[in-house]
């Protein structure tokens, strides 16, 4: 089962313990401007919205790298940097349509989400659900379940459930 | 490690920036931030020293547990020699700024001297910088956070600086960082304007490392388990912030009202929590957008509130019509039942001026509130507040004062004195509701018995974030005492005195101390940084802070005689609530806290205290 890394902005406090998880998960250390996942801060807005690499089953930037140092893992769908083929010319940060890939100005290598081999740190880190690791099949479940219940508060408004209702 | 072991000194009269290690001996004995910064000050700086004056000195400090992954683990302080008080002045902010700055590899900044024209500094990594202020010098925190940032093109700066009131020294600004969190007690904004700096932005790329990352993934794991499994810190506080003690205390009769002459307040209601949370009558909207957690913290007790657009505070004022820092305990009961209004809305915009010019919400409602009662006492004229009716209940005269004061114009310049200036001036010092200069917080201390004591001994002026005793005696954390009686207090003191010292030191935010003890925070501690810290031996590092600040305070001129409080609450019975006939007992409580401290029937530390502390 393929899965992915489910975001919902509506539950997020700003609290960058995503960015932290994720920077020691990777470098060792704990600093946010080593994470891989980044919390925005709309603050005038009231919103926090964590934003990372959602693995492009036909990816930009493994398409745009000329050596060939992004490769797709077969069994989780993840696009993986092999570090010792990068080159750092960056043109994968400028394929990318979302962002979700950069430079490591300390390793001279580009850096992205790679869901920590099936066990995603920031999704263990979060301490409101903002960010879940999912059944990739699944992620608008939750979304499609908001509106399922207003319907089924509609129907339940209009009369009883009963076998004879549904003749 | 947790330390960054290195410190940067900027010498503001020179011009001189240079890189020290940090004292490792010391770090050891004061753990970091509060303590350790303390030690550095008072090592530093003549305690007779002018706040105000080029000798005094600045320092930014995070702890060991900054910008690491522990629940809260992003606080700094600010410790000068503070400017409303002439005490040891140390203020704790959030936001992500402390954080930032163990990025850029700095445990923490001391300024010394005094920069001869307005300047600001930057600290990238280990590039420090001072730049001229001309361009925002007069400018408000909001400007100059967002100026900062374009000038440099880095929008992921963080910014501590100070408003227009820093920089003409009202006595309780304070010093803001991230738009709405603040350093925010004792004046240090009037100290970092008095030496020219308008703001401090930092970015780092270097990373925080821990003694054991394993060890401390788990300590900080279990941590953060007990604090989504407690009640106070896992619910109620991110669900209504420090809110959520409005109508608790009101109905405990401990919630001080218009300038502590009653002791509930009828408006209560109207700016609770739950107010913030219903929609308005006027546009359907709630006051409160969301919660938000400063850096690391999982509990994420930050109100962000947005104001109607109609409200008259805000009427053709479009840099108000976004959300921003909205009301905390603190500030909704200072600026509403303090002064008797309760315009929830009003009191929002009020929060909002005092974020955007920086001033401390507490000293200015609880000036206002003073100054409203010489008003009442016919002790102050309109024509000596430059025509405002400055009547206990006026919403448009508390939003004048707000907009005077954050600008320190007319009026204003007097209500930011301080209530213990102002009321001198006009001739009743005893009408100033406060300790050491400093303002009481929102605690009444006939109806919560040891916050009377709380607040007396107090090393930085009245204050609750010393010894919460609230804790104990209203909400039974972590053992329920009696609030109306002074009986075991003095003992109940000193142990939240001294542990808090100790989670000052750490980098941590207090408010995890509704469901951690010490020996949460201790195994975190111990995982992060060389030394073997248990419980025991935090313990006794915040009982050795809190006798040398009591020394610097000595040598600063403070005795016995300044551990008081007003008469009003040792003479004036409350007259409603559970406290009803009750005055504070703090004569009851002062002598034997004198002995269980350790200290003379004067309240001097003996010479076997500090040599067992080895202050």
């Amino acid at each position: 089962m393929l899965k992915a890394l489910v975001i919902d902005p509506g539950k997020c406090t700003g609290c960058k313990q995503c960015e932290m998880a994720c920077s020691f998960e990777n470098e060792g250390v704990f600093n946010v401007s080593k994470s891989r996942i980044r919390v925005f801060d709309f603050h005038t807005e009231a919103r926090f919205v964590p934003y990372t690499c959602t693995q492009c089953a036909e990816a930009w930037c493994q398409q745009a790298c000329p050596v060939n140092a992004i490769t797709t893992d077969r069994a989780s769908g993840v696009k993986i940097v092999h570090e010792n083929l990068c080159v750092g010319c960056k043109v994968c940060t400028i394929a990318c349509p979302f962002g979700t890939i950069n430079y490591n100005a300390a390793t001279h290598k580009v850096a992205k989400c790679d869901l920590c081999q099936g066990n995603p740190a920031c999704a263990d880190a979060c301490p409101t659900g903002a960010i879940t690791f999912q059944d990739v099949e699944q992620t608008g479940f939750d979304k499609m379940k908001v509106w399922a219940t207003q319907a089924a508060h509609a129907a339940t408004h209009q009369g009883p459930n009963t076998p004879a209702a549904k003749a | 490690m947790g330390w960054a072991r290195k410190i940067l000194r900027v010498n503001l009269s020179n011009g001189t920036v240079k890189s020290e290690p940090l004292n490792m001996d010391w770090a050891q004995k004061y753990l970091g931030q509060r303590g350790l910064a303390t030690k550095y000050l008072v090592e530093e700086i003549d305690p007779k020293t002018d706040p105000l004056g080029p000798g005094n000195k600045l320092i930014f400090a995070t702890g060991p547990l900054t910008g690491t992954a522990a629940s809260t683990g992003g606080r700094y302080s600010v410790i000068t020699k503070g400017a409303l008080t002439n005490a040891i002045a140390c203020s704790n902010s959030g936001g992500y700024f402390g954080a930032e700055l163990k990025f850029a590899g700095w445990d923490m900044i001391i300024f010394e001297g005094k920069a001869p024209k307005p300047v600001y500094i930057t600290v990238v990594d280990d590039t420090c910088t001072i730049h001229d202020a001309a361009e925002i010098w007069g400018t408000s925190v909001w400007h100059t956070d967002e100026w900062i940032k374009k000038k440099h093109q880095d929008p992921m700066m963080h910014i501590s600086a100070i408003g227009v009131a820093g920089e003409k020294q009202v006595l309780y600004s304070c010093i803001v960082n991230d738009l709405h969190r603040a350093a925010g007690r004792s004046g240090v904004g009037a100290v970092m304007g008095s030496k020219n700096i308008k703001a401090v932005a930092v970015r780092g790329t270097g990373g925080v490392k821990v003694k054991d990352g394993h060890e401390f993934l788990k300590a900080t794991a279990a941590g953060k388990k007990v604090l989504q499994e407690n009640a106070v810190t896992g619910a109620g506080l991110p669900s209504f912030g420090t809110q959520v003690l409005m109508n608790v205390i009101n109905e405990a009769g401990a919630m001080p009202t218009r300038n502590h002459r009653q002791v509930q307040f009828e408006g209560a209601h109207a700016i609770s929590a739950e107010a913030m949370a219903t929609p308005r009558k006027t546009d359907g909207k709630p006051n409160l957008l969301t919660n938000q957690a400063c850096f690391g913290c999982t509990i994420a007790c930050g109100r962000i509130s947005k104001i109607d657009e109609k409200h008259f505070t805000i009427q053709n004022k479009p840099q108000y019509w976004h959300a921003s820092g909205g009301l905390e305990y603190e500030a909704a009961w200072a600026l509403g039942s303090n002064t008797g209004v309760d315009d929830l809305d009003a009191l929002t915009f009020v929060n909002f001026v005092c974020n955007e010019q920086g001033i401390d919400p507490i000293s200015f409602g609880a000036t206002v509130s003073a100054a409203m009662e010489l008003y009442d006492l016919g002790l102050l004229t309109k024509e000596q507040t430059g025509g405002i009716e400055l009547k206990f209940g006026s919403t448009e005269a508390l939003v004048k004062c707000a907009e005077l004061t954050g600008k320190a114009e007319g009026f204003g310049k007097e209500l930011g004195l301080g209530s213990l200036r102002l009321c001198t001036k006009y001739g009743r010092p005893d009408l100033s509701m406060s300790v050491k200069g400093q303002e009481f917080p929102a605690y009444d201390s006939r109806g919560i018995q040891g916050m009377g004591l709380t607040y007396a001994t107090s090393n930085r002026g009245a204050c609750h974030l010393r010894s919460y005793t609230v804790s104990s005696e209203i909400l039974g954390v972590p053992v329920k005492t009696d609030p109306l009686t002074t009986e075991g207090k003095p003992a109940l003191v000193k142990a939240f005195q001294d542990a808090t010292a100790a989670v000052d030191s750490t980098g941590l935010c207090v408010f995890t101390t509704f469901a951690w003890t010490l020996n949460d925070i201790a195994p975190q501690v111990d995982a992060a940084c060389e030394g073997g810290w248990s419980p025991e031996r935090m313990l006794e590092t915040g009982e050795r802070i809190w006798n040398m600040e009591r020394v610097f305070n000595m040598r600063a001129g403070f005795t016995a005689k300044d551990d008081n409080l007003p008469p009003r609450l040792v003479k004036e019975p409350a007259q409603t609530g559970p406290a009803k006939g009750l005055v504070n007992g703090l004569d009851k409580m002062l002598p034997e806290y004198y002995q269980l401290r350790g200290w003379t029937t004067d309240g001097v530390p003996t010479n076997e205290t500090l040599s067992r502390l080895a202050v």
